[in-house]
């Protein structure tokens, strides 16, 4: 496949990386359309950061190619990185200088002048929310707070793409609207993103296109909606008095629900997909009534990230990642 | 916005001298950055100047008065360039902490992800580790006028023997570099202490290779930071040990070479595990 540099603001083909007995990169291909943002979703260790550091120069490739704002990371690493902003898991800046000292020292290592660096920080900083506390030191900041300092660090040059690795990890909620607030209006401006996350809530909300990674590749790609629909949409949850009410609880909620029930008798859990949410819920409390089956429970949440790669890939993820995943539906 | 934003093709370069004046350029950044940090942390800039003086005094005024210098010398005079040299040598944790730190907060692969001169992040840091121990090499002289050391052998062998001392930093400057970006972890410090401390100890800044245990004493007497001792003790003209091994004979030629033999081991390693970095 030849590369298609015209409409695409990043193209990678056939990328391997090998680290030891693992490929953390096992043949990974993505085109992103230029202006557009795609989501990378996947879980620890798929392979998300290691194709990130890959495509903002950061990683040599064993094999495969890829070009991002139409410069080839390995061969013409040096004028791709004036097209490319990186905001990492971790915000990468000097904790003891100030906001705008930071902003200044990564200008002029974009070769700004001193003078064009000192503007640009302050306009960065304006424009993030931070013009009132560009003089302190970073280690004063909060968690949002750093991270839209960070996101403003991968911004002073304008780049066309912009890669957001995790960038909301750490984050409580609040600061997790920050960046999602700043991060949608830099997409209004036309910028290329490419964002890696766990969080399939973050993906939905941000990405017009995601492609959920896993064992070093892309295994499936569509629209969040595409995807959702893929893997049975949101999903009714049912805490049992009885645990031995399961079995007919299971059977109605089949019925109803039209989906695959699953049930833990640990929990007295019983859950399925469903396709019209509301209507879904009125429709099982109605059936379990009607049986008289007591809930004690029932919640209508999205799939976590466990449960799409159940379905996606027949495999769990790692614990960890499935746990954080059910907090962030739980926040 | 004021402005419009800067765009790529403006501050690209456009040639090699173009590259070489960023090259500067982006190292004198890096730089500036660590004098803004002694700016912004003034304490931490006076403890790390100061806690080599209170060795000074401790030995000085604690230990000095049971201690008997080879020839009747004066203690205060003797027990200088081994102050000198210890604190030379105790720069390698700054470094490495620096460097260390940034590697694991990301800072680096930022750097790395700019169009700046990839040699500048490891120049910049050294310009500026020098200009800490010249600083800290300067309140140590000071402090040694102040209790009455003294160089006796004009102010050529002086100016000489703060070249000798000035490059062993250099030299070790690069071994915590090299180990800064191995180690990746700025906890990592007190193992580098535990290496550091007794290089700083097994030596003839306070005693006598030749009233160690005969092994021990051979290993002081190689030691690099003892060529640097004997060497600035004979260049200001301080009393020293002397000494029968070709170590202890050569002290000025030693001086030299442990410092050049480290930097071409180690100024390689450093350069290696940067590229190191992208894959």
């Amino acid at each position: 496949m030849p590369v298609d540099s015209t409409g695409h603001a990043i193209v990678a083909e056939g990328l391997r990386k090998r680290y030891g007995g693992t490929e953390a990169l096992a043949g990974f291909d993505l085109a992103v359309p230029k202006g557009t943002v795609c989501g990378l979703l996947g879980p620890n260790g798929a392979g998300k950061t290691t194709a990130v550091r890959v495509l903002t120069t950061l990683l040599r490739p064993d094999a495969g190619r890829a070009e991002v704002a139409g410069f080839d990371v390995v061969r013409q690493a040096a004028r791709a990185r004036y097209h490319v902003g990186l905001v990492g898991q971790h915000a990468a800046l000097d904790e003891v200088l100030s906001g705008r000292q930071n902003l200044v020292m990564f200008g002029r290592l974009y070769h700004l002048g001193l003078a064009r660096a000192r503007r640009r920080a302050d306009e960065l900083l304006e424009r993030f929310g931070l013009a009132d506390t560009g003089a302190k030191p970073v280690k004063q900041y909060s968690g949002g707070m750093r991270r839209r300092l960070d996101l403003a660090a991968g911004l002073i040059l304008a780049p066309s793409v912009l890669f957001l690795d995790e960038p909301t990890t750490g984050l409580d909620p609040r600061g997790r609207n920050e960046v999602w607030e700043a991060v949608g209006s830099l997409v209004a401006a036309g910028t290329t993103v490419l964002l890696t996350t766990q969080y399939l809530e973050e993906a939905d909300r941000l990405a017009a296109k995601i492609c959920v990674v896993d064992s070093g590749r892309v295994i499936a790609e569509g629209t969040p909606g595409e995807l959702k629909g893929a893997i049975g949409g949101d999903r009714v949850d049912v805490v049992l008095r009885a645990a031995d009410e399961i079995p007919a609880a299971m059977a109605i909620i089949g019925r109803v629900t039209g989906g695959e029930p699953e049930s833990d008798p640990d929990t007295r859990r019983v859950g399925a997909p469903v396709r019209e949410r509301v209507a879904a819920l009125t429709e099982v409390v109605r059936a379990l009534d009607e049986a008289g089956i007591v809930a004690e429970d029932i919640t209508l949440r999205r799939p976590s990230l466990d449960e799409v790669f159940l379905r996606l890939t027949g495999h769990r993820t790692d614990e960890r990642a499935g746990e954080r995943a059910a907090e962030e539906v739980a926040a | 916005m004021t402005t419009a934003s800067p765009a790529a093709r403006e501050v690209a370069p456009r040639g090699g001298p173009d590259r070489l004046r960023w090259a500067l350029s982006d190292a004198w950044v890096i730089t500036h950055r660590d004098l803004s940090h002694w700016a912004r942390r003034p304490a931490q800039l006076v403890v790390g100047l100061l806690f080599p003086v209170m060795m000074v005094l401790m030995f000085a005024f604690l230990f000095g008065g049971g201690m008997v210098i080879p020839g009747g010398g004066d203690y205060r005079e003797f027990l200088m360039p081994g102050m000198f040299a210890m604190t030379m040598v105790f720069g390698i944790e700054t470094t490495f902490t620096a460097v260390s730190t940034d590697a694991t907060r990301g800072v680096t692969d930022r750097f790395r992800s700019l169009p700046m001169a990839s040699s500048a992040v490891v120049a910049g840091r050294s310009a500026a580790d020098m200009l800490n121990s010249v600083a800290g090499l300067a309140v140590m002289i000071a402090c040694g006028l102040a209790i009455g050391w003294r160089w006796h052998e004009g102010p050529g062998a002086a100016l000489a023997a703060v070249g000798l001392l000035l490059l062993l930093r250099f030299a070790l400057l690069w071994i915590g570099i090299y180990l800064g970006l191995a180690i990746k972890s700025p906890e990592a410090v007190m193992a580098v202490q535990i290496l550091v401390w007794p290089l700083g100890f097994l030596s003839n800044t306070f005693a006598s290779p030749a009233t160690m245990p005969g092994w021990l004493g051979a290993v002081a007497e190689w030691n690099p930071l003892s060529a640097t001792v004997a060497a600035t003790r004979q260049l200001f003209g301080n009393p020293g040990w002397g000494g029968d091994s070709w170590a202890a004979q050569h002290a000025p030629l030693m001086a030299l070479a442990w410092p050049l033999l480290i930097l071409v081991i180690f100024f390689p390693l450093s350069v290696r595990r940067y590229r190191r970095l992208s894959r």
